[in-house]
């Protein structure tokens, strides 16, 4: 079975609320893919509807080429964690995952295994309505290793979890991803998905905003774009705004320039007497980007957490 | 890395063995590891038998049964009926005319006339049992008289009889609770019937006839082990007056007392062995030889005048102190509740914290995860049922045998069918919570459907609380009519008595009650099928 998630023209309408508009991705083996968005964006919907769990109006989802309904011991096809609080709390962590691998023919041995995967060692046997938000993820991830899959869909995974466990989070699904597996990793931030996905689906509002590798996108949101350090920065914007430049203090001594390449900004500040201690080609923030491509389809706008940072046009 | 440079990635297991199976290996490891349902099911177990011996032992008698035949014991003490051949407490206490047949043979008679003697409508009932009755003419509508072959003169042993009857017409009777029914009418001088019995090995036919001549077969009946030499002869016999009035949750009996009836006989022929000597007239069936009766034998008449009754004695009537098996099980109602809750929350608790989309990623055929659900908990329930059952019947008869009190003997497949049955109206019970559960997603008002379907309707039917019409109906439409497999003694049309859900009597027979509930069952569970594979998780 080839390890893909095929995702295509989705819509799905909740009474009045147009929660998939035309969802279309497809996740590749081989590489963590971030599946990005606001709330709201239909990240959680798409993922029930790809798992069978909800029925969409149109469109169809397809895992290794086949309907999810119709996957015998799907668990051995994709791994799955869409609710890390989808627990009975009055059973063990250790029962949950055995109930599950007995429903795919799946022995206790293969549920030690992933317990020792997830490092979940000690505490295994303890009722799941005692764990914290990062041992349930932890759970989770372990739950949806069960069937040894080539396919893992990952909803919000690093939600709860304590920097330690963001950094194994991202670590084991980089590994995950390098034996082969399709990785679909979903987040509302996207500094989660730094350093862990190489490939990202962003969502806005039921549809795909932009499917992009990583690399590529980073260099979309900085190209031509040029950080100037000085201590003058009026005269400094004032002397390139004039040459026809953008120009956008980010803090109180950096400027970033689009519209003028690296050498003429040099050679004017140099004319002007302007004193400057560095100028340098923009390499943008994964944040930076996203924040640019979603700027339009952010539907709660008060659940993004806007970085102060932030760059603030200004001529 | 990009995606078209990477090598699919290749399980190294095996992928474990499909099928039904693995399914129910699941929910049933997920019953098994959640505390409460386990400690829930046990102490459904517990209540049901607990609530049992406390009926067996409630109504202790502080009389001594002795065993052997009917012995009254005293005041406000019951009498202890013999067993009849099939297992059941009978009454066999009537006036025998009788002689010994050897081998095969028949006896044929005439009878001319029935008239017989009621209690006073004013309900004075004269206290002793021998103080003469002052009494009004009239007859109890299965007063009766005729010709009888019997095992012996044990009481509770094998016959079988044909016989007139004062509102029943001609009845072929045997072995307490057979009845089949020969030429209607009454019989009067102007209208008199013949009646015939022949004895084959161990059949008896029995034949009747308007004018001893033409003659027809009524019914021949088996009597297994009959002995070479049986005792046959005439016989009378009345059973006790009663004025059965309806009264809130059941009939009342307000006036029960003795009756008798006198038969005249002629025209009496035999075939067969039959010794030369005079008859023998005794009143059968009285260890203290209280009953009425005698005969009267001149120029080929016989005047036979008899009381008591050769019948089945069913619980559940006026002066009864026994107990029956129904109410070993009368915890089963509370038993019953836990199990609902139990089994309910067996598929709530998953919709509660979103575990049902686990269950249904990992078993995307809906159908087949409820199907293994309900066989789970049908499972669970049934054996937890059975062991309460099995154990509030055997433990709860000790009980009673031991405070004195008196339990109604049920022939064993009955037993066997009230057990068993209890158990598996439990689990289907179980079956349509978890049905309902689906249905609705929410533990209380699925726990208070299934309550109020199945054990409410059951309290106010078998609790005196409605009228015993509107129980009736409760308890043929709702789930509640399941409970007919509790029922120990069927309702005999040859015996009058109060048959009311409160004395442990179901308007339908036990399996067909079942098989309400069945239906019931069946139904909810197609549609939580229907619903649970239309719905979104």
């Amino acid at each position: 079975m080839e390890a893909t998630i095929e995702v295509n023209g989705l819509r799905k309408r909740f009474g009045s609320a147009l929660a998939l508009d035309g969802m279309s991705f497809t996740v590749h083996p081989g590489q963590v893919t971030g599946f990005v968005g606001p709330n709201g964006a239909g990240k959680s919907t798409t993922m029930r509807v790809i798992l069978g769990l909800d029925s969409a109006d149109a469109g169809t989802a397809l895992i290794g080429g086949r309907p999810y309904p119709s996957l015998r011991h799907p668990l051995s096809h994709v791994g799955s964690l869409l609710d890390a609080g989808a627990l009975q709390p009055s059973r063990s962590a250790r029962n949950h995952l055995l109930w599950l691998a007995h429903s795919q023919g799946l022995t206790a041995r293969r549920v030690d295994e992933v317990i020792a995967q997830a490092g979940l060692g000690s505490v295994i046997r303890r009722k799941a309505g005692g764990y914290s938000l990062g041992m349930r993820q932890r759970l989770g991830i372990a739950a949806a290793l069960l069937g040894d899959p080539p396919v893992l869909m990952l909803d919000e995974p690093f939600n709860g979890l304590d920097p330690e466990g963001i950094v194994w989070a991202r670590g084991f699904l980089r590994s995950l991803a390098a034996q082969g597996r399709a990785v679909l990793v979903s987040s509302h931030l996207m500094s989660e998905l730094q350093d862990t996905a190489e490939h990202l689906v962003v969502v806005g509002r039921g549809r795909v905003i932009a499917d992009t590798s990583v690399a590529d996108l980073i260099t979309t949101a900085s190209s031509g774009r040029v950080t100037v350090r000085t201590t003058a920065r009026p005269q400094a914007m004032e002397v390139l705004a004039h040459a026809g430049a953008v120009t956008a203090a980010t803090g109180r001594d950096t400027l970033i320039i689009s519209g003028l390449a690296a050498e003429k900004i040099v050679a004017l500040l140099g004319e002007s007497g302007v004193l400057f201690s560095e100028v340098s080609a923009h390499r943008a923030s994964l944040e930076e980007a996203y924040m640019e491509l979603t700027r339009d389809a952010v539907e709660f706008r008060a659940a993004v957490a806007v970085p102060a940072d932030t760059e603030e046009p200004a001529r | 890395m990009t995606a078209g440079t990477v090598a699919p990635y290749q399980p190294d297991q095996q992928t474990g063995r499909d099928g039904f199976a693995p399914l129910l290996r699941a929910e049933w490891t997920k019953f098994r590891t959640v505390r409460g349902w386990v400690i829930g099911t046990v102490v459904a177990v517990l209540v049901m038998f607990g609530l049992g011996l406390f009926a067996a032992g409630a109504s202790s008698s502080s009389c001594q049964s002795t065993s052997g035949g009917p012995v009254r014991t005293g005041q406000g003490c019951v009498t202890i009926p013999p067993v009849g051949p099939g297992g059941e407490a009978v009454s066999d206490s009537f006036y025998f005319v009788r002689q010994p047949l050897a081998g095969n043979g028949s006896i044929t008679v005439r009878i001319t006339s029935l008239t017989g003697l009621l209690p006073p409508a004013n309900g004075n009932v004269p206290g002793g049992p021998n103080a003469p009755i002052d009494t009004r003419p009239g007859l109890v509508p299965w007063a009766k008289a005729g010709v009888i072959i019997k095992d012996g003169t044990a009481p509770g042993s094998a016959y079988a009889a044909m016989m007139v009857t004062s509102a029943h017409g001609v009845r072929m009777q045997d072995d307490y609770t057979g009845d089949t029914a020969g030429q209607p009418g009454a019989v009067s001088p102007a209208s008199p019937r013949w009646l015939r019995l022949t004895r084959s090995g161990d059949t008896i036919t029995g034949y009747d006839s308007a004018d001893g001549t033409h003659w027809t077969l009524v019914g021949a009946v088996h009597l297994a082990g009959l002995p070479s030499t049986v005792q046959a002869g005439l016989f009378a016999a009345s059973p006790a007056y009663q004025a059965i009035t309806e009264g809130f949750g059941g009939g009342e009996n307000g006036l029960v007392g003795p009756s008798q009836d006198t038969a005249v006989f002629d025209h009496l022929g035999r075939s067969g062995s039959w010794p030369a000597g005079a008859w023998t007239g005794e009143y059968a069936g009285a260890a203290d030889g209280s009953g009425i009766g005698g005969y009267h034998q001149a120029s080929g008449r016989f005047t036979v005048t008899g009381s008591g009754d050769i019948a089945p004695v069913v619980p559940g009537q006026a002066g009864d102190a026994g107990t029956t098996v129904t109410q070993h099980l009368i915890g089963t109602f509370a038993g019953l509740i836990v199990v609902i809750v139990v089994a309910t929350m067996f598929i709530t608790a998953e919709y509660r914290r979103g575990l049902i989309r686990v269950t249904l990623a990992a078993s995307p055929r809906r159908g087949r995860m409820l199907a293994a659900k309900a066989i789970v908990i049908g499972a669970v329930s049934f054996v937890a049922g059975l062991a309460a059952a099995a154990a509030a019947v055997i433990f709860g008869a000790q009980l009673a045998h031991a405070r004195g009190s008196y339990v109604y003997p049920v022939p064993w497949p009955t037993e066997l069918r009230m057990v068993v049955g209890t158990a598996a109206l439990i689990a289907v019970a179980a079956v349509l919570a978890v049905a309902l559960g689906t249905m609705l997603r929410r533990s209380a008002a699925a726990v208070s459907l299934v309550i109020v379907a199945i054990v409410l309707p059951y309290i106010l039917g078998a609790a005196s609380i409605l009228p015993v019409g509107a129980a009736d109906w409760l308890l043929r439409i709702t789930p509640a009519a399941a409970f007919a497999i509790q029922q120990a003694t069927p309702q005999y049309s040859q015996l009058t008595a109060i048959y009311s859900p409160n004395s442990g009597y179901f308007p339908l027979a036990p399996w067909a009650g079942f098989a309400v509930l069945c239906g019931y069952a069946a139904l909810a569970l197609g549609l939580a099928v229907v619903l649970l594979r239309r719905r979104d998780a």
